[in-house]
């Protein structure tokens, strides 16, 4: 049975190349204007029902995407735009799925919770707290079932963490010595409790260790230290170990979704994290200060960018609502 | 052709698909070392390997759940849950993951995940072995679901049910496992052998999905039912000698509508039965659906005989027990009336 290890990862920004920087800057950079825009939109009654922003934890799903390959899956909870963006999947069609529009990910009828795509082998989207955790077990069950070198990461949040079912899947993967990557993006607030208010024993990433499933702490706010980790533990995933457990330490700087009173946490908290841990700032930061980029090439992503986010909310507006025949479509297989 | 008992049947079910199919898989509680606690996985652990019948923890979520992922994976994994009172843990993952996800997905990702559970009372089981939980699931859109009354169609239906890209909850109504238990536990067991759905091809066959059967023609009154009370109905119906169109629903989930409007049209009078509770239970949706189509032909209001809305009791068995007296009696009134 392997030890439970724990660690804070600290990788040297000089390990990694300056091109693969500036994709992480750029790839984050995109996850966090898409999701301002999509916050406007909401404001504008462009976007309806539930939708959880991803702002602050950027680097998290930024830094474990450059730790695995197209082949192996994904899956998270309701906040999951970011996972989307970061897989490489088209922000028109994420943007159009908030919109309810035909040309969503879902054809508009999943929403903001519940968007797929096979082709980048993304499972979801998955509106109830803890609920994709055992399917993230199976997901991983089939690859090694077929002899697949795949891992799965299975993301949830440090609330779902509290959810029975978790450990049911913790059991069963290390049992069965699956190739799944636990991904606890801890990011303090389960809606509007506080880890501390919800939670006994508040290192989450020792949760596996009554199972032998190795945990690792991770500076979710630091794109290169969850690569780095990332790295670690899909390669103990993928030599056949079983399961790893990873806690991202983040933080999530909007509501827990658009209506949320913003009463449990101060404002200077949310400004203190923004101006000293910011994920995008610091990468930048660090880039300038080692003179590795110029302005200039901030100034060229962030058109590049904006651009982007434009185009999906253009088509995202314009894309036709969901034929009415579409309502009993897909419940079953269509005869 | 062989003689089978329902759970034989069951196991040569899952023996021929596993045969056919690499991706079928196993999993449950004690199906495979120990065979499962009704026997219905014997002996295919051994055959197949422990990689395909998978001892899982008890954890019904997880087993669900996990069932999901591997189903959305490429899998088509039978999950059992060892009693359908066991299966309430898991509820979450077959409401909100396996039923929807075609949904929300737009028929890109599915789940082919067949749910085998053994469910009904008459075992003595009590109230957390003996209920009739199909109600629950029937009200599911996104799931199918089944409950056979023989080995014939056992073996079949599961068939079906394992290749349908649908994901199905199986329900196995315990009692018939055995044999034909026509509701008298006073008379000595009978056996499949003797009854004609106990003659089972050994090898691949299907019933289809979406049908009910007509166990029986006859022209004064339907009885529409499934389950346990199939066996129970058609002997009520012979003790009274009238002459009963006794219909096994089998798949609740799509309903076969027409077989039931149809039948009811020719007869006149409609008696439903379930052995489950009869608050919100299934037999008020067969009600509202007759009733809506065949009004005009109805001569006496649609009859509807069921368990008590109680927990199943241990001491009282067979008074909860929706058994033959109480199905002669409501034959007797429905016949009465004008």
């Amino acid at each position: 049975m392997a030890t439970p290890k724990r660690r804070r990862k600290a990788a040297k920004p000089a390990d990694t190349p300056v091109e693969d920087l500036l994709s992480y800057y750029r790839e984050m950079l995109l996850i966090r204007r898409f999701e301002e825009k999509a916050g406007q939109m909401y404001g504008m009654g462009l976007i309806g029902g539930f939708c959880h922003l991803y702002i602050g934890q950027e680097a998290v799903v930024v830094g474990m995407e450059h730790a695995i390959g197209p082949d192996d899956a994904v899956i998270t909870s309701y906040r999951d735009h970011g996972h989307m963006l970061a897989r490489g999947m088209d922000p028109k069609g994420v943007m159009a799925e908030l919109t309810g529009r035909s040309g969503g990910y879902s054809k508009g009828k999943g929403g903001s919770m519940h968007m797929f795509s096979i082709e980048k082998r993304f499972y979801g989207g998955n509106g109830i707290v803890g609920a994709q955790v055992p399917l993230g077990a199976g997901l991983a069950f089939a690859f090694k079932y077929r002899e697949e070198p795949h891992v799965c990461l299975t993301y949830f949040g440090e609330g779902a963490a509290n959810q029975g079912q978790v450990y049911e899947s913790f059991n069963i993967a290390s049992l069965w010595k699956l190739p799944v990557v636990f991904v606890i993006e801890n990011n303090r607030y389960a809606m509007g409790t506080s880890i501390e208010r919800a939670t006994a024993g508040t290192a989450l990433y020792r949760r596996g260790d009554a199972f032998g499933i190795p945990g690792m702490e991770v500076d979710g706010m630091d794109v290169v230290a969850v690569k780095a980790a990332g790295d670690e533990a899909v390669a103990h995933c993928r030599s056949g170990k079983g399961p790893i457990l990873m806690e991202m330490k983040t933080y999530r700087y909007r509501g827990h979704s658009m209506s949320d009173p913003a009463k449990y946490r101060t404002r200077d908290e949310v400004q203190d994290v923004r101006a000293r841990r910011d994920p995008i700032d610091q990468l930048r930061l660090r880039l300038i200060d080692n003179k590795d980029a110029e302005e200039s090439v901030f100034k060229e992503i962030d058109r590049e960018i904006k651009a982007i986010v434009a185009e999906a909310v253009e088509f995202a507006q314009n894309s036709p609502e969901p034929d009415p025949s579409e309502l009993y479509t897909d419940v079953l297989v269509d005869a | 052709m062989a003689k089978m008992n329902m759970i034989e049947a069951i196991r040569s079910a899952l023996d021929v698909l596993m045969d056919k199919d690499p991706n079928v898989v196993i999993l449950g509680q004690d199906v495979g070392y120990f065979g499962g606690v009704f026997r219905c996985t014997d002996g295919l652990q051994r055959k197949y390997g422990e990689h395909r019948v998978i001892d899982a923890p008890i954890s019904e979520g997880g087993i669900i759940g996990a069932a999901i992922g591997m189903g959305v994976n490429g899998l088509r994994p039978v999950a059992e849950i060892q009693f359908a009172d066991y299966i309430y843990p898991g509820f979450d993952q077959i409401v909100s993951e396996l039923a929807r996800l075609r949904y929300r997905t737009c028929g890109e990702f599915f789940s082919p995940v067949t749910i085998r559970t053994p469910c009904g009372g008459g075992i003595r089981g009590g109230q957390t072995h003996s209920q009739s939980p199909e109600a629950i699931f029937a009200h599911i859109s996104g799931i199918r679901t089944v409950m056979p009354s023989n080995p014939y169609d056992a073996k079949g239906l599961l068939i079906s049910s394992i290749e349908s890209d649908d994901p199905v909850v199986f329900f196995e109504p315990k009692r018939l496992y055995n044999g034909p238990f026509d509701g008298d536990p006073d008379k000595p067991a009978i056996s499949w052998v003797s009854h004609p759905k106990g003659e089972v091809p050994e090898g691949y066959y299907t019933v289809p999905l979406d049908t009910a059967e007509i166990i029986k023609t006859g022209e004064e009154l339907t009885i529409v039912t499934y389950g346990t009370l199939v066996h129970v109905a058609q002997a009520a119906a012979d003790a009274v000698g009238v002459d009963a169109e006794i219909i096994d629903v089998r798949s609740l989930a799509p309903l076969d509508v027409k077989t039931l409007v149809d039948s009811v049209n020719k007869t006149g009078r409609c008696l439903v039965a379930h052995e489950a509770t009869r608050f919100g239970g299934y037999g008020g949706e067969l009600v509202a659906r007759i009733q809506k189509e065949c009004f005009y032909s109805l001569q006496a209001p649609i009859g509807r005989v069921a368990g008590w809305d109680t927990p199943y009791p241990h001491a009282f068995e067979w008074q909860y027990f929706p058994g033959k007296k109480r199905l002669i009696n409501a034959i007797n009134k429905m016949m009465e009336a004008a």
